[in-house]
């Protein structure tokens, strides 16, 4: 059954520096690191201290409040750092990989033949939970509420994201595998979108819903998706998986082995030759960025793309959920007279003496800056352009802002992740930080309503 | 860049202290700021408050050239120097030197006190209470001498401007949380503190005001009479409005009234500017517009079907050609200036249909049932600023109850 999803309101953002479907194998990283700050809400409790030898797959922490829930390692190797912050709080967990790599085993499992128990106890033991992430709140799915439906996007607008239809080749079994073994865990139906001329491996998986999703970003974000196809209400729970993920899930299922291998984008305005690489998670950005050559010296890199990513130093590294390294200029240095110049080089959706609208297939090389101060919401209408969900983006941010819970629910918090609010917060003339306040608004819910 | 570096270097000296919003103030002026995003998307749009505003004040510049003629125009013609009138926008009778100096004399200190007056009461908050200088009063700064006589005294100006800031917007919370539209509000105060400055028929056209002084104190020269379109339909008095002559003059804008009002025809340059860049909402513009022929449409039909006697004091607005009444009294400068201001107006898309369809239809009929103040616009606008609330509040109510709906539908 397929279904046909247009997306009206929205914007696309093209940028320079488009990752050519090309894909190298990245150095072995010596080192590997997750950070708990990944899996949003999740008080670690770390199982495997400092000096700990660990096959891939092994798990490093568990969930404080669900114990059965673990944490794994990407890498066989050694523990060689546990950081911490304040409070003895966990910030990292290094892992030195292995020369060798050698993987955990936990057993073949045939999905058909197996409950949905088993199944979930397998996911959690494994550290395959981690990948399952919940509406409401954002976070990592709690085992203990069944999902009415469980959404896969196929399809990332984000700019300069990598494409699932590249990336996936080939992974037909696993993703099957996963999405049968989710299947398990809901009453209701496995949503999977693709883009509408898309020749993904998604497409011709069984046992799901498929749709086609066309439009400007953010048709792909799996919030957009779920609000036209079966938006979430008070007391209900959805799922959504990335499809790389489903690859993880799929192959332990098949094989046994956790193996955290994924195919990366590197992309960005100042790389000067973006490409795939095929990485695993936690891998220092180092081991991507000076392969693919970076221009500058003034440059942030993020894991993730450039609306919803993350800022990391070149010694850090790629982020739990992330397949996307995106380079681009730092923007702080003043311009004369920038509020009122007329502008062709930066993207606008007004027509105040900027020109984009002239060209709206040009690609841009934006940079950080925030184009102007912070300031009160004062325009009105102007995120309705870009937000396709329907909701009143300034109202249930203002909710959100003065914390009123009653509120929030009406205008719809429970639909709603930050990614959601990642275009509004773009086009924002006020430069109000639009994802950090639904997020905190969220935790605020989570911790009052739960 | 020697300047950059220096302005970097006070930037970082006067960082924490009372003098950083000020400072920040002129220097973000200048240059836009150096600063990188720090949370949620890394990149941001072209458009900031600075940019919108002055997108607006753009908007606005045709109006105010457009103002100084007149004001020479209206009091050249007042006191006899021009007796030959040709037809057309581009008559040279008002677009010359002559005009311009007395507009230029009587409207740029209007410009600069409104401006000077209400960013220092605007600096003076930011600096107080430590956060940065809000561009909102680069519009109202610009809007306020616009709507007001041009013989208004400066003083009576700046005091009005204090009053507008700090009440209308200060005590909020400055920009981005007043209910009132300020400019209105400052306009609103002149009205009713000082009523013989701003209306009646001796107040729109330069050197009256002055010449009435001079009669009552035994001068013989004649009276200078600048009665508005609007003050004189209101007194049964059609002689301005008669022929067609007189209503392309009102569109034009060669009509006496508050300085930069006049113009039909620029402020719709002015609107289709501000809908081509997308900063004003056409929704407003709109339905302020439907709202207005819709209640000049019903009065004409009330006096077409002859419910109202031809000697009733309401007669000659009331059958007003309909359509008419967009041309003066300054609603087409309200519609589009005024009530589009996005604080004060409704925040719903649908809420804006209604509210400005409100002040459309509002405006005209206190316009035509208080000839005592024909102010309709300027009252309609502010009634409708203080509604608006309620209207976004039912707007969003719909979208909240659909979403009841749909949890219902689901469990029943």
């Amino acid at each position: 059954m397929s279904k046909d999803i247009r997306i009206k309101k929205g914007l696309d953002i093209k940028l320079q520096g488009e990752a050519e479907k090309i894909t190298t194998d990245a150095v072995a990283s010596n080192v590997y690191t997750i950070k708990p700050e990944n899996f949003h809400g999740i008080i670690p409790k770390l199982i495997a201290k400092q000096g700990t030898k660990v096959t891939a797959g092994e798990p490093l922490f568990y969930n404080k409040s669900v114990a059965e829930m673990m944490f794994v390692s990407p890498v066989s190797g050694e523990v060689i750092d546990v950081v911490r912050a304040e409070k003895r709080k966990i910030v990292a967990i290094k892992i030195q990989a292995d020369k060798e790599q050698s993987f955990h085993d936990y057993g073949k499992i045939d999905v058909s033949s197996t409950s949905a128990e088993s199944i979930k106890a397998h996911l959690l033991s494994t550290g395959c939970w981690s990948f399952i992430k919940q509406r409401p709140y954002d976070v990592v799915a709690n085992p203990e509420k069944s999902p009415k439906a469980i959404f896969i996007s196929g399809y990332a607008s984000a700019p300069l994201s990598a494409d699932y239809d590249y990336v996936l080749q080939g992974k037909q079994a696993e993703l099957q595998a996963a999405v049968s073994a989710l299947g398990k865990l809901t009453e209701g139906v496995v949503h999977v979108s693709v883009g509408v001329n898309s020749d993904s491996p998604l497409s011709s998986l069984k046992g799901v819903t498929l749709h086609s999703i066309s439009g400007p970003h953010p048709s792909g974000n799996v919030g957009t998706q779920i609000a036209k196809i079966d938006p979430v209400n008070k007391g209900e729970t959805v799922w959504s998986v990335t499809p790389q993920d489903l690859v993880i899930i799929g192959e332990l299922l098949l094989t046994g082995k956790f193996n955290a291998e994924r195919i990366v984008a590197v992309g960005g305005s100042v790389v000067k030759k973006p490409r795939y690489y095929k990485t695993k998670i936690g891998a220092e950005v180092s081991t991507m960025i000076y392969d693919a050559g970076v221009e500058g010296d003034n440059n942030r890199i993020i894991t993730g793309n450039v609306l919803t990513g993350n800022s990391v130093n070149p010694d850090e590294f790629l982020g739990y959920y992330d397949n996307t390294l995106t380079l681009i200029p730092e923007g702080d240095d003043y311009e004369f007279f920038g509020w009122n110049k007329p502008i062709f080089n930066k993207l606008s959706t007004s027509r105040a003496l900027t020109f984009s609208w002239l060209t709206p297939k040009k690609k841009y090389d934006l940079n950080t800056n925030t184009n102007g101060e912070h300031r009160a919401f004062v325009l009105t209408g102007k995120y309705e352009e870009v937000f396709p969900l329907d909701i009143y983006p300034m109202q249930l941010l203002k909710a959100c802002m003065y914390e009123d819970l009653d509120e929030m629910e009406a205008l719809g918090m429970y639909e709603v992740a930050p990614e959601d609010f990642a275009l509004t917060e773009f086009v924002c003339v006020s430069k109000q930080p639009h994802q950090g306040i639904i997020r905190k608004g969220l935790d605020l819910m989570l911790k009052e309503i739960g | 860049m020697a300047l950059k570096d220096k302005l970097h270097d006070l930037k970082v000296k006067y960082t924490g202290t009372k003098m950083s919003p000020v400072f920040n103030a002129f220097h973000t002026f200048l240059y836009a700021p150096n600063e990188t995003t720090h949370s949620g998307s890394h990149i941001r749009g072209a458009d900031d408050l600075k940019r919108t505003m002055n997108t607006v004040i753009m908007a606005l510049v045709p109006c105010l050239i457009f103002g100084m003629f007149n004001a020479g125009y209206q009091h050249h013609v007042a006191t006899g120097e021009i007796t030959t009138f040709t037809e057309g926008f581009l008559r040279p009778e008002f677009w010359n030197w002559d005009n311009l100096v007395v507009g230029l004399w009587k409207v740029l200190p209007l410009v600069i006190v409104s401006y000077a007056v209400g960013l220092a009461v605007e600096m003076f908050f930011a600096a107080k209470n430590g956060h940065e200088v809000e561009e909102g009063y680069l519009v109202t700064g610009m809007l306020v001498p616009l709507i007001v006589p041009i013989d208004i005294p400066l003083w009576m100006l700046s005091v009005a401007v204090i009053f507008g800031v700090v009440l209308g917007k200060e005590v909020f919370g400055g920009t981005g949380m007043n209910i009132l539209n300020p400019a209105l509000l400052i306009r609103a105060f002149l009205f009713f503190a000082y009523p013989t400055w701003m209306s009646g028929d001796k107040v729109w056209v330069h050197g009256a005001v002055e010449r009435t002084n001079e009669i009552a104190a035994g001068s013989t020269a004649d009276v200078i009479s600048g009665e508005t379109i609007l003050g004189s339909l209101a007194q049964n008095s059609t002689a301005m409005m008669d022929s067609s002559s007189d209503v392309w003059n009102a569109f034009y804008g060669f009509i006496p009234g508050s300085v930069g009002e006049t113009s039909t025809l620029l402020i719709i340059l002015g609107a289709l500017f501000l809908i081509f860049s997308k900063i004003g909402s056409w929704r407003i513009m709109l339905s302020a517009a439907l709202g207005a022929l819709v209640m000049g449409f019903i009065f004409n039909l009330i006096t077409d079907a002859g419910f109202i006697a031809q000697s009733s004091k309401f007669y000659t607005l009331m059958s007003l050609e309909f359509w008419q009444h967009l041309l003066i009294g300054g609603f087409a400068f309200g519609a589009i200036y005024m009530a589009t201001d996005p604080v004060t107006a409704s925040q719903t898309n649908k809420g804006k249909w209604i509210y400005g369809f409100l002040i459309g239809f509002i405006s005209i009929l206190i316009r035509v049932f208080n000839p005592a103040y024909p102010e309709g616009v300027m009252l309609a606008i502010l009634l409708m600023n203080v509604m608006a609330p309620t209207i976004d509040h039912y707007v969003v109510q719909g979208n909240v109850k659909k979403r009841l709906k749909r949890l219902k539908a689901k469990t029943a």
